[in-house]
């Protein structure tokens, strides 16, 4: 899923300043399983600019509404009474969102409040770690199913690098070395052989690299 | 949502401020010594609004922030001791939970000081009037809340 943290109430309060009308969206997809821009994030980050601004003598209107996905149409039209009431709309969903946000509402101001982060999975409560760079050409039967694209500080596809410590990487911050799980993992899945293989350099144009991607699947096209 | 009773405060209020305080307490630790404190005729301030709850894990954020907003001067979350609570881990959330209180209070100018989070058992009834005591005397030393509705018409007479 897509990983994102909420900014800081300051920097909200600040890239609303000029309004008195707010809309907050909220989306129900990843950043409410990441605890960041749901109904719940919504609310409190509602509170929190409400007491801001009326602390400052300049008290502002907020609604909220969380849809189930900013990122599709289909959903956005749900919100479509409340942002016409509003003068801008806040939204807590990641930057897809955001940007969906502001084509399906070309005269309205649409504000981030998240900082979008990461494609990674939930490690344990409140713990996420990031896990695929989106690099569009997947080497993962390569190595195990342990991606060292996205998880190897120096990007080795011919690890490792030498200058682990134990099982840490060198480049620290608790990191695991990337390497160190990819033998584990083909070890214990007796595929040893595959790090016989020189691993050629990496097409990184399917990558962002290249251009803003666009996928068109004819077989499901309408 | 939290129902303050202003026309309460509005007939009866003092000439001189008092601070408000709503104290959230754990139906197995802190409503017990506040009752127990009760029983035995101990003395505690009136500012207190005592706020019965299953768990303090069950206290959302949103509970203190709405207090807040509608101009409460301060909140105490008191829970069980750690290690203590009923629902194992409710007392550990619940502090994690008003420490990020907390720092949003500082942020947004209101002052994390006014929010405060205690640990009692059931039979700790001295200590339960003591904590009460403290709030009451932090938040008298910080004044009234810039939300306070009192506090604002003060501030615009002064200006």
């Amino acid at each position: 899923m897509i990983v994102a943290s909420p900014k800081s109430v300051t920097e909200l309060k600040n890239l609303i300043a000029p309004h008195s009308k707010v809309l907050f969206v909220g989306c129900g997809t990843c950043v409410t399983v990441c605890l960041a821009g749901g109904e719940r994030e919504v609310g409190i980050a509602s509170y929190a600019v409400r007491m801001a601004r009326k602390i400052e003598g300049k008290p502002i209107e907020l609604t909220q509404i969380t849809i189930e996905r900013q990122c599709e149409n289909e959903f956005i039209k749900d919100m479509a009474e409340p942002a016409s009431k509003a003068e801008a709309i806040v939204s807590f969903g990641c930057g897809a969102g955001v940007q969906a946000l502001a084509e399906r509402f070309p005269g309205k101001p649409v504000y981030p409040a998240l900082n979008t982060q990461f494609l990674g999975i939930l490690e344990e409560q409140a713990v996420w770690t990031e896990k695929c760079l989106g690099c569009g050409d997947c080497v993962l039967a390569q190595f195990g199913g342990i991606c060292p694209v996205t998880r190897c500080a120096k990007r080795l596809l011919n690890g490792p690098c030498g200058g682990s410590t134990e099982t840490q990487c060198e480049v620290g911050d608790g990191r695991p070395c990337a390497w160190q799980l990819i033998y584990n993992r083909l070890k214990s899945i007796d595929q040893l052989d595959r790090l016989d293989a020189i691993v050629p350099p990496k097409d990184w144009s399917p990558s962002w690299h290249g251009s803003p991607r666009k996928i068109v699947r004819q077989e499901h096209r309408v | 949502m939290i129902q303050l009773d202003r026309e309460e405060t509005a007939a009866t209020a003092p000439a001189r401020w008092e601070p408000r305080i709503i104290a959230f307490c754990c139906n197995y630790c802190a409503y017990a010594a506040a009752d127990l404190a009760g029983a035995k005729r101990m003395q505690y301030p009136a500012n207190v609004r005592i706020i019965h709850t299953p768990c303090t894990g069950k206290i959302e954020m949103e509970h203190i922030l709405d207090a807040f907003e509608k101009g409460i001067d301060g909140v105490l979350v008191a829970g069980c001791l750690e290690g203590g609570c009923h629902f194992l881990e409710g007392n550990l959330r619940a502090r994690q939970h008003t420490s990020r209180i907390r720092e949003m209070l500082d942020e947004i100018g209101v002052g994390g000081d006014r929010l405060k989070m205690v640990n009692l058992s059931a039979a700790m009834a001295p200590a339960f009037v003591e904590r009460v005591e403290e709030i009451v005397e932090t938040v008298r030393a910080l004044g009234p809340s810039p939300l306070n509705p009192s506090s604002r018409k003060e501030s615009a007479g002064k200006s």
